[in-house]
């Protein structure tokens, strides 16, 4: 009996020391992200591994900031397109002109927090319909819905892309925005969150005289919350990070996101790893710190969207 | 219900869906048919037209003949028989060995292997780059200091050792998700079980294998499905990293997808032959996920 409860112990010691490892492992890249960042480009370049900074600089960033700029945003011409003579929008520049890593945060969290909002809205109904209505119907949607999880995204990124140039979306924040609000994975969420509003308080509302749209928005979403809180974050930090939708979609460069802006440093013939640390630290440090404030949320939204399914 | 009840139930249901159907019609299902349609047709990006001419199954022709493709197909088949069975077996344990911890530590183990999704795969993948570098790298840096290399290792330039780069990565990339769900699922197993099962004198592993993995199962099957998925895409460390080179040594199916699409000279913006490929891709999913259904079912 003895030796069983030491052997218990000695399993859950090993076990800790493997798991500090492991964690230490996987926080590693984003500690060399940070100090990579603030490195003189002599400590960068050495052959010795150097764990801390000899000293701390802001040259990467200067360089990052300095070396781009860009209008901090632009206007189409309205009906611009018409008088063009390559049937192209009409751009005009406003606002100051501002590092262009700083037009590329602007971009991102436009992109990411527009989706967000659209994402919450279209899922909190059509979730609550499919949970609590029983329209005709419903069965086919619903299927049709869990078919389309499962099938790879990124397949139809190309068709997709057809069909924004025919909507003249090509190349616009629009066009990572729309598709990020169609896939369905926030329907199947807010369902699942849905499913637990009591039907009998739905038919109280319903007796005593409320409208759909006045249940909704009293009843209904109040309950859903923590749902909505999920699906907030969860698409947020999605949008944030989806790369190869925004490379497809915003080609020309006009509109870059933080994650397109970065991939193009890398692409210069140098390349200068102080510099890309730099990008890299801009782009992951407001999203990781976004993610730690919201993680409550973010770890249910993942569980309640796969149990049950 | 009675007919009025019904009509009542129909609009409103249907008025709540609609926002969202517009987007998921719109931008998903009707984009999913385009693709079929063109993967048979010679559709290509300069068409002023949506599709092509019609070409039948010639693109799908092409694709046994297309060794790229081939080769991307089988380094796919790698990337997802090397890295499903790593990330599902990696996170189960992990999951196991911090679930009973207490609440602060298990939400900083939780956070830390999340942490690279979060991070973003343009971030993960520059640091990497870097960490793989030939001159600079941490890796060659470290081996050599202590002695256990004597040459550096070009990592990502050497076909022997491309793939294994990226599989790491992906690897560290795909586990934060699992291990929330397996977190989940080892804390809603029926206690009441474990004790009988633990006063009837089994041991820890027989209560595990024998009580929990069978409840478990559920999750599994969606870590599997969502784990293989994810290794088909694998997509942005490719074109970030080594563009599938050096030789076709990382070239994978997704990547070649987008290389034919905007990348091929030759027969630049070719998306007929593009689609075909993609719904090649979304046939074998589709088969490996089936499989997994089926295979937890009999268990």
């Amino acid at each position: 009996m003895i030796n069983e409860s030491g052997r218990k112990k000695a399993y859950k010691v090993f076990s800790i020391i493997v798991l500090a490892i492991l964690a230490f492992l996987f926080l590693f890249p984003l500690y060399w992200i940070v100090t990579g960042a603030f490195k003189p480009s002599a400590d960068i370049y050495n052959t010795k591994p150097i764990w801390w900074p000899t000293e701390w600089v802001t040259r990467n960033f200067d360089n990052l900031f300095i070396k781009r700029t860009a209008p901090l945003w632009e206007l189409a011409v309205p009906f611009g397109r018409w008088f063009s003579a390559e049937h192209k929008d009409i751009f005009f520049s406003v606002g100051p002109v501002v590092p262009a890593a700083f037009r590329w945060l602007v971009n991102t969290v436009f992109m990411a927090v527009v989706a967000m909002l659209l994402t919450c809205l279209t899922a909190a109904m059509a979730g609550y319909a499919l949970a609590k209505k029983r329209f005709r119907g419903r069965a086919i949607v619903f299927s049709l819905i869990v078919c389309a999880m499962a099938l790879p995204k990124q397949v139809i990124l190309i068709p997709l892309l057809k069909e924004v140039a025919a909507l003249r979306m090509y190349d616009n924040l629009w066009a990572v925005i729309f598709p990020t609000v169609g896939w369905p994975f926030g329907v199947f969420l807010m369902k699942q969150f849905s499913e637990s509003i009591p039907g009998e308080i739905l038919e109280a509302a319903r007796v005593d005289g409320s409208s759909e749209l006045g249940t909704f928005t009293t009843i209904v979403l109040p309950m859903v919350k923590p749902g909505i809180g999920a699906l907030a974050i969860f698409t947020f930090i999605n949008s944030w990070n989806d790369y190869f939708m925004q490379l497809v979609m915003l080609p020309s460069g006009n509109n870059n996101t933080i994650a397109l802006g970065i991939s193009t440093l890398q692409n210069d013939t140098t390349v200068d790893m102080g510099l890309l640390m730099a990008g890299a630290a801009l782009a992951a440090i407001p999203i990781i710190i976004v993610f730690l404030i919201f993680q409550k949320y973010f770890t249910q939204g993942i569980t309640m969207g796969a149990v049950k399914g | 219900m009675s007919r009025a009840l019904q009509r009542r139930e129909d609009v409103a249901g249907y008025l709540f869906m609609l926002p969202s159907l517009i987007f998921f019609v719109g931008f998903v299902i009707i984009p999913m048919f385009i693709c079929i349609f063109t993967s048979l047709t010679s559709s290509n990006m300069n068409d002023t037209a949506m599709f092509g001419s019609f070409v039948g199954l010639e693109n799908f022709a092409k694709l046994f003949h297309d060794e790229v493709f081939q080769k991307g197909l089988i380094n796919t088949f790698i990337i997802v028989l090397v890295s499903v069975p790593t990330v599902c077996a990696f996170s189960l344990w992990v999951a196991s060995a911090i679930y009973k911890l207490n609440n602060v530590a298990l939400s900083a183990f939780r956070c830390i292997f999340y942490l690279p999704v979060v991070t973003g795969s343009v971030a993960v993948t520059v640091v990497w780059r870097w960490m793989y570098d030939n001159y600079t790298g941490i890796l060659n840096t470290l081996l050599s200091s202590v002695g256990l290399i004597e040459k550096n290792i070009n990592w990502l330039g050497d076909p022997k050792t491309a793939l294994g780069c990226i599989i790491v990565i992906l690897f560290t990339t795909s586990v934060g998700q699992p291990i929330v769900l397996y977190v989940s699922a080892l804390g809603n197993v029926d206690t009441t079980l474990i004790e009988a099962a633990e006063v009837d004198g089994a041991t820890d592993m027989q209560v595990f294998w024998q009580v929990k993995w069978p409840q478990m199962m559920p999750t599994t099957l969606y870590i599997l499905v969502i784990t293989t998925i994810n290794s088909f895409q694998c997509f942005a460390l490719i074109q970030l990293l080594t563009q599938g080179g050096p030789n076709h040594a990382t070239d994978t199916v997704m990547y070649y997808i987008y290389y034919t699409a905007f990348k091929l000279t030759e027969q630049a913006g070719h998306f007929g032959y593009a689609n075909a490929m993609g719904v090649v891709l979304a046939i074998f999913i589709g088969l490996m996920s089936a499989v997994q259904f089926r295979l937890a079912k009999e268990k």
